[in-house]
């Protein structure tokens, strides 16, 4: 437990450095000439022709994400089959390579149908 | 002990001082930056504030501190202002994880599921990225989160993939134990120059650095997802970024280059013989810690200096055609050599023969991958070429299609 408490603490301290710079400290120091076209978002220092969210933003990611789901849940699989890998010897070696070649017949059938094209 | 003591006073004493050596670190790492890109440029880089322009590490706080902080009119403000303070939170837990010399003095906190819970952590850091783009509701803010999202969820899966190496041979996620282990063999360098090679590239790629900063190209997207950020709000985003260099150069000095320890099978500054010296021999183990990791922090600059940003479907590219099979492969020569050399497979200090011929393994495949990544894309023979000029694709279409 006290192993833990460290990082809560640590926590706690990544929490408290930001909020009092932001809240408490700056606000008092800081210079403040406000105007209102300092206040507009920047777009090549004429005035913004519109807003990010006037546009509706095609996001083409979502299949990188999906993709990046399967993979990481299989990196959370290799971890404690690497931890015990010594002991588990030949048997787990080719247990381990009969599971990761079923990921990457997905892998491979992803990449032909262009999931992994970007432009 | 008392519980008040053993549960809040002393951590907060040893987090302290690390978090104290760990801003220290950073706020000198913008000067060293400033210094060795001005010495590469042949430029003198800030000369004027101090001697040598050492003062400067002071006065950049001080000035940011006093700037105007602007808060733009049309953004969200609640997670405007999430946006810098996220990233801090995991990098401050982060960095009482790792043993900066022989234990137990000179580690905050050893947890048996260190590495485990390191990996988890660092991988939020691209929350603050992405809420601060996009609660900035600027359209250049907007594409550089979508940006890091993608290329920070891409480079995730090769950085965990890398590190299964180094838990086959090491058998543990405790970091202690992972050093150990290579004081009683080789730098895991050697038996994983493959997965140090990956792990590396995809370091590089998750703190936004040259080659692989494209959330904020200037010459595309102003200055990218912190455009609207101005003076102690931008000054968090610029920590976060440091400390993310600083945290990943700590990961690869302690899984690839033998954290606090200078030995080969058993033999030289191992943590016994450390510990025999007492206090000197801690602050020695630091001293060989933090040597390393400036290494690692000073090769950052360099690729700062030397490498062109890479284009966005190249970035994806290397990340999801090279890196993951790659890493795949890696495991898979691995497992098959661990398991074929007697030596690797008994957890004792021998002759280090297996990790010689891993390293002689390893160097082939990195040869054989950057000789067939550099050749390119096979172009068609002359007669077959189309006689129209070749579609123009911009890489910027990715992410505004």
């Amino acid at each position: 437990m006290a192993n833990y408490s460290v990082l809560l603490v640590a926590a706690l301290g990544g929490l408290a450095l930001p909020v009092l710079t932001l809240f408490l400290i700056t606000p008092v120091i800081r210079a403040s000439r406000e105007n209102k076209v300092k206040l507009e978002p920047y777009e090549c220092g004429i005035p913004a022709t519109s807003l990010a969210f006037d546009h509706r933003f095609s996001v083409r990611y979502f299949l990188i994400a999906v993709l990046f789901i399967v993979f990481d849940v299989e990196t959370i699989f290799l971890f404690p089959w690497a931890i015990r890998f010594k002991q588990l010897g030949w048997f787990g070696a080719v247990e381990m390579a009969v599971f990761l070649a079923i990921l990457l017949i997905g892998y491979f059938y992803a990449w032909k149908r262009k999931v992994l094209s970007w432009v | 002990m008392n519980p008040w003591m053993l549960f809040f006073i002393w951590p907060v004493i040893k987090f302290l001082i690390a978090i104290t050596i760990v801003l220290t670190i950073v706020a000198a790492m913008t000067w060293v930056e400033r210094r060795t890109l001005g010495f590469m440029q042949a430029r003198l880089g800030p000369n004027r504030v101090g001697p040598a322009g050492l003062f400067q590490i002071i006065a950049d706080p001080i000035k940011l501190m006093l700037k105007e902080d602007i808060l733009p009119a049309s953004a969200e403000k609640v997670a405007y202002f999430l946006g810098p303070m996220i990233p801090l939170l995991p990098a401050f837990v982060v960095f009482c994880l790792i043993p900066y010399g022989p234990p137990p003095a000179f580690a905050v906190t050893r947890v048996n599921v260190g590495l485990l819970l390191i990996m988890a952590l660092t991988s939020t850091a691209v929350y603050g990225i992405i809420l601060g783009g996009w609660a900035s509701n600027n359209k250049y803010s907007l594409m550089g989160g979508l940006r890091s999202a993608a290329q920070m969820v891409s480079y995730e899966v090769p950085f965990g993939l890398s590190v299964v190496g180094v838990l086959m041979l090491c058998g543990s996620f405790d970091l202690v134990k992972i050093v150990q282990y290579q004081e009683r063999h080789v730098w895991n360098l050697l038996p994983q120059l493959v997965g140090a090679f990956i792990f590396f590239v995809s370091m590089n790629a998750e703190s936004n650095r040259v080659p692989f900063d494209l959330p904020e190209a200037e010459s595309e997207l102003v200055a990218g997802y912190h455009t609207e950020y101005s003076g102690m709000k931008f000054a968090f985003f610029m920590l976060a970024e440091y400390a993310s260099m600083l945290v990943n150069s700590c990961l690869m000095a302690t899984l690839y280059l033998g954290g606090w320890t200078f030995s080969i099978a058993g033999y030289g500054l191992t943590t016994a013989a450390l510990s025999k010296l007492g206090l000197l021999g801690g602050l020695i183990g630091a001293a060989i810690f933090f040597a390393k990791v400036m290494a690692l922090m000073l090769v950052y600059v360099w690729f700062r200096a030397t490498f062109p940003r890479f284009r966005f479907d190249q970035l994806m590219d290397l990340g999801w055609k090279w890196m993951i099979p790659l890493a795949l492969g890696n495991i898979f020569v691995t497992g098959i050599l661990v398991l074929a050399m007697p030596n690797l497979k008994i957890d004792a200090g021998i002759y280090p023969y297996g990790e010689l011929l891993m390293a002689v393994v390893g160097a082939a495949i990195i040869a054989l991958t950057l000789f067939l990544v550099t050749r390119g894309p096979r172009r068609p023979a002359a007669a077959a070429r189309p006689t129209e000029p070749p579609k123009v694709i911009h890489a910027s279409r990715v992410s505004e299609a």
